[in-house]
């Protein structure tokens, strides 16, 4: 199986090709077009700030790649945002994918929201084998609200939507790279399930 | 709901766990990654590593060994010690940290703070502030707290949350290693001033010291050291008890 992992400059992405190593799989960290596109599964992951990760995405013409891919594609944390319309942080326009926009969380709890937090209303091959009320790692101070597309929730204030799923698209806003074993789990159900 | 994190704190010297830990089941008790894992495997929340070397070589050591951490490891982990510049922070997080922890260079350079989270955002900025009271105020420290400056901690942690730090790793010299309990009043304080997260630090002994600073320290977190090395505190009974006595904790 080809896996790309999409190189646009964006933070700590090394974490997510050794934990596709802990499960047995070989990645490649790439920004080349035509690898990404002939890839099995495209991994679109995503740490900082929206805009200039936008801004990164355009430069290199990925912007236009990403949301005609046909292969199973997962984006995380700020790559899931990035695929929805448009974030609040830096007023930026994103891929369009779900058609949701990302805002702030405006709750008088700790923002960033950091550390475990429960995930629930799982509605997904992503999530087979993993129990309602299972511990996920996040960090962010943006959030999507409850969707059409939403495959799983969790509290922060508020409900919001934790997961998406459209066609061959899916987005968590958790690390499951950096979520222990049950994160590792899904990271090798989106490899293994996710093929529709 | 989100859960309070557990933090254990490795320091390390030339790529090698310095403090003597008590774990029978370790084949190298030097070896940082192994430590780490058995960490992880009792559902330690993130771990710290921090670097006390200080000879020329050290980046690239830590380069290495941060490397050799994230590829063993599925928790987030932070590592901290003399990094004082945006190529420092950029080389660890290349390697696979995830957040890094700046205390010193912070203090002598605040724009380290700001250029850091612009270019990699906040979510990993950590910022450690070692204070201690001097006359009944709270003075920040440095140089491993042995360092005293005029900086109140409070006016200090509010100007990190401006400049865009994540997190603040709030260690009182008073109360480290004293096993006491955690420094709760100024803990609180921190946590009613800011809106980030605040890692309680220096005075872990026992478990209703980590139980207090959760709730009257209202701590986001809490880090500790020799408990855990020499298995005064097990991990998994702390959060089993913590949990029993209604904090949200992992398990």
């Amino acid at each position: 199986m080809k896996i790309a992992i999409i190189d646009y400059g964006a933070g700590n992405v090394k974490s997510i090709e050794f934990a596709l190593n802990r499960l047995g799989f070989e990645s490649q960290l790439t920004s080349d077009v035509e690898t990404i596109k002939s890839a099995d599964r495209v991994i679109f992951p995503g740490v900082g700030e929206a805009s200039s990760a936008m801004a990164m995405l355009k430069s290199t013409g990925l912007d236009t790649l990403i949301p005609n891919l046909k292969q199973p594609v997962l984006g995380i944390c700020l790559g899931m945002q990035l695929m929805c319309d448009n974030c609040e942080e830096g007023d930026t326009q994103g891929l369009g994918i779900f058609e949701v926009d990302v805002v702030k969380f405006k709750t008088n709890l700790k923002v960033p929201q950091v550390g475990w937090n429960t995930i629930y209303k799982l509605q997904s091959d992503l999530f087979q084998g993993i129990l309602e009320q299972s511990h996920m790692y996040l960090v962010h101070s943006y959030y999507v609200p409850l969707h059409d597309n939403s495959i799983a929730s969790s509290d922060y204030g508020l409900e919001y939507s934790v997961a998406l799923h459209k066609n061959n698209f899916y987005g968590v806003q958790f690390h499951p790279e950096k979520s222990g074993k049950l994160g590792e789990q899904i990271l090798e159900n989106f490899l293994v399930n996710c093929n529709k | 709901m989100l859960t309070k994190r557990i933090i254990p704190c490795l320091d390390i010297k030339n790529g090698r766990t310095v403090k003597g830990v008590n774990f029978v089941e370790l084949r190298d008790a030097g070896d940082p990654v192994e430590l780490a894992k058995i960490y992880a495997d009792e559902y330690a929340d993130e771990l710290v590593f921090l670097d006390i070397s200080a000879t020329e070589e050290r980046r690239k050591t830590l380069a290495q060994l941060v490397e050799e951490i994230a590829r063993h490891i599925n928790i987030p982990f932070t590592v901290g010690g003399g990094i004082s510049s945006v190529e420092d922070v950029a080389l660890l997080l290349k390697s696979g940290a995830d957040k890094v922890s700046i205390n010193s260079a912070a203090v002598k350079n605040p724009q380290l703070i700001s250029d850091v989270a612009k270019r990699f955002g906040s979510q990993c900025v950590v910022v450690a502030i070692d204070a201690k009271q001097i006359d009944g105020n709270w003075k920040v420290h440095l140089v491993g707290g042995k360092q005293p400056t005029d900086i109140d901690l409070f006016e200090w942690a509010k100007k990190v949350q401006e400049l865009g730090a994540g997190e603040i790793l709030f260690t009182s010299m008073d109360h480290d290693g004293t096993k006491a309990g955690f420094a709760n009043e100024a803990l609180a304080k921190l946590s009613d001033d800011l809106h980030i997260p605040i890692i309680a630090s220096g005075g872990a002994g026992n478990v209703k010291h980590f139980e207090d600073t959760f709730k009257l320290g209202k701590a986001d977190a809490a880090l500790a050291a020799s408990v855990f090395h020499f298995k005064e505190i097990e991990i998994p009974d702390l959060k089993k008890e913590l949990k029993a006595n209604g904090i949200s904790i992992r398990i």
